[in-house]
């Protein structure tokens, strides 16, 4: 890969939600992640997992702080250039598999491409076959969403967040939906991306053994950081 | 953008029904309303042409339009004192000097001119009486100015010449005195001078206030009749261009003097009905393109409501505010424009189909069709009206859409 070695680097990130009573979802974190590392996220409801998740993914603006990407600084970017880099840096896996309903998985996982308009017509189809046929999801190709079984329709939502050949992959509660083999097999597919691939993937889940295979776990209590590294596996050296 | 376009047209092939619903909406307005204004201006063009081939286009009688000065008044015109019980100066009837006044009139661009005498008279057949206008005119002339020649139903226009005392008939008259080609009728006039004249000629112009109302003869006859000889006391001008008509009076006003009216300024009354009536016409399509609007903001609110989760997907995929707005933006055009190309067919249909209706009334005017104009503008009007209203219907809710934040849908939906 190329750029640097660190791929976010937040600091000091706060977001209020304003409101006669504002709300604090994230206070004051600081957090690097660096290319190739698959992260995960634990912590109750409402510790403000999902809400770092968000900003990260540059989907919502931090009240005060400091968010880079790939080196870049991402605040007072407008919101074109933020949507700019979610489409080529960043893909999104969600707990619902978020697909367009009315849309095949193929026309599902070219969409980003579509948008990018980076490769001509044919090639995206191509890519997104090769994408679709990785995950084991190339016979299903064009079939909807409703006649997909949940572990297929996140395979193919997987498929999509990879369409642009984003550095980092962001996943709210991917599994929360699956059966236990369905989410071993989502978390097989988020190792390989790291090993093979080299991408980042920063994972919440709520599944203690799954939080367990990935190599860093971060976990987060009232907004903020409250333990960071390799919890449940000391023999694993903290990676970054 | 394509994928746009196709993720609208997704969104409306999944509410199969209402968008029909709201497609139908805008093409009966498109439809209805190039129909109704194909009917309306059809009917008036109809009518201003009846008007202008059976009239003249301008005329000038031996009338003024303010009550002339007398020559006391003219001479005392800043005199402090009123002038009481003044008896104003007996006139000869008639337009003074006609001879020049035609020679000037005929120097006039594009104007035939033909000078005539119209009076009342009474003409007796059997035993029925009926005042008649009659019009001493020169058939040669009278064909610059009229289409008496091609009005003729029996005898001919030149027959005048030929026949000495010979008159010509509107075909209500003749009808209503019994009088065929040929017959032989006591013709009386105010000044008691009578004659016997003999129908050369029966003509039918529609107008049925000519038809039931007015004689032909010849100028010189007529002349004769009212004992006023040399007498004009009526000029008729046809231009090349109808409808500068108003403006060519004005200016003939101005030259001689006279009461010169315009056909417009004669059926100013009728024309202003019709103006009425343009306007109450664009009021009703208007608002039904305004109601079919509120069908595609309805539809497409539906949508934008049921696809907040799939909007949030976009955005999170790096599709912008722009990118969602144009979406459902281009849902309200789509059926903007599908709808009004729909109207477009209908309109001309239905245009096609009640220009087809016989109409079989035998008075006023001779329209044997409903007449109807296909005009152009009608459909560049209808259109853009549907586009305008699709657009605003499908602006309103496309923006209230790109707005949403997308962190607030996956919350709701997580």
């Amino acid at each position: 890969m190329n750029g640097p070695e660190l791929l976010v680097r937040a600091r000091g990130v706060t977001r209020i939600l304003p409101g006669p009573v504002p709300v604090t979802l994230v206070r004051d974190i600081d957090l690097d992640v660096a290319r190739g590392e698959l992260i995960s996220i634990v912590g109750p409801s409402g510790s403000g997992k999902s809400s770092l998740l968000y900003l990260l993914g540059l989907l919502d603006q931090p009240t005060s702080g400091e968010i880079s990407l790939d080196g870049q600084p991402t605040t007072g970017l407008g919101t074109h250039a933020l949507a700019r880099l979610r489409l080529e840096k960043i893909g999104f896996v969600f707990q619902f598999h978020f697909l367009l309903q009315e849309f095949t998985a193929l026309e599902n996982v070219t969409l980003p491409m579509r948008k990018l308009g980076r490769l001509s017509p044919s090639a995206q189809q191509a890519r997104a076959m090769d994408i679709l046929d990785d995950l084991g999801m190339a016979k299903h190709a064009h079939r909807r969403p409703d006649q997909l079984s949940g572990g297929e329709r996140q395979r193919v939502a997987i498929a999509r967040a990879l369409a642009n050949n984003p550095p980092m992959i962001l996943a709210d509660e991917p599994t929360g939906n699956l059966d236990s083999k369905n989410a071993a097999n989502v978390f097989a597919i988020f190792s390989k991306l790291t090993e093979v691939h080299g991408k980042s993937v920063v994972v919440i889940t709520h599944d203690q053994d799954l939080a367990a295979l990935t190599e860093r776990q971060i976990q987060t209590l009232d907004g903020r950081i409250v333990q960071d590294g390799a919890v449940s596996r000391p023999d694993t050296a903290q990676a970054g | 953008m394509r994928i746009i376009l196709d993720i609208a047209l997704t969104h409306l092939r999944s509410r199969t029904r209402q968008t029909l619903v709201s497609l139908i909406g805008v093409t009966l307005g498109v439809g209805f309303s190039v129909a109704t204004a194909a009917m309306l201006e059809g009917g008036q063009v109809d009518f201003e042409r009846q008007i202008i081939d059976a009239t003249p286009h301008i005329r000038i009688t031996d009338e003024y339009r303010d009550p002339q000065l007398q020559p006391v008044e003219r001479r005392f015109a800043d005199g402090a004192v009123a002038l009481r019980g003044l008896k104003p100066e007996e006139e000869l009837r008639g337009i003074k000097n006609a001879h020049a006044t035609l020679v000037r009139l005929r120097e006039l661009p594009g104007a035939a001119v033909a000078p005539s005498l119209r009076g009342q008279v009474v003409i007796r057949h059997g035993g029925t009486d009926a005042g008649v206008n009659l019009v001493g005119t020169d058939p040669d002339a009278e064909r610059l100015v009229s289409d008496l020649a091609g009005d003729m139903r029996e005898g001919r226009l030149e027959n005048l010449y030929t026949t000495a005392n010979g008159l010509i008939l509107g075909i209500g008259l003749a009808r209503q005195i019994g009088a065929r080609l040929g017959s032989s009728l006591q013709v009386t006039s105010p000044t008691g001078q009578s004659r016997l004249m003999k129908v050369v000629g029966i003509f039918r112009t529609g107008v049925t206030a000519i038809d039931d109302g007015e004689a032909y003869t010849l100028l010189k006859t007529a002349q004769i009749l009212q004992e006023r000889p040399n007498v004009v006391n009526e000029i008729r001008i046809r231009l090349a261009d109808a409808f500068t008509a108003r403006a060519v009076a004005r200016r003939v006003e101005a030259m001689v003097g006279y009461k010169s009216e315009s056909w417009q300024e004669a059926n100013e009354d009728v024309l202003e009905i019709f103006f009425v009536r343009n306007i109450i016409m664009f009021t009703i399509v208007a608002g039904i393109l305004v109601v079919a609007g509120f069908g595609i903001f309805n539809i497409i609110s539906t949508i934008t409501f049921e696809k907040a989760r799939d909007i949030a997907i976009l955005k999170s995929l790096g599709f912008e505010e722009r990118d969602i707005r144009a979406i459902f933006l281009s849902e309200g055009l789509a059926i903007g424009v599908i709808g009004a190309l729909l109207g477009w067919v209908l309109g001309y249909v239905l245009t096609r189909i009640v220009g087809s209706i016989p109409l079989e009334v035998d008075f006023y005017t001779e329209i044997t069709q409903i007449p109807v104009l296909i005009s152009p503008a009608h459909y560049a009007l209808a259109a853009a009206f549907a586009l305008v209203s699709s657009g605003l219907a499908g602006y309103l809710p496309a923006r209230k859409a790109a707005r949403q934040n997308p962190v607030d849908i996956i919350r709701g939906a997580a």
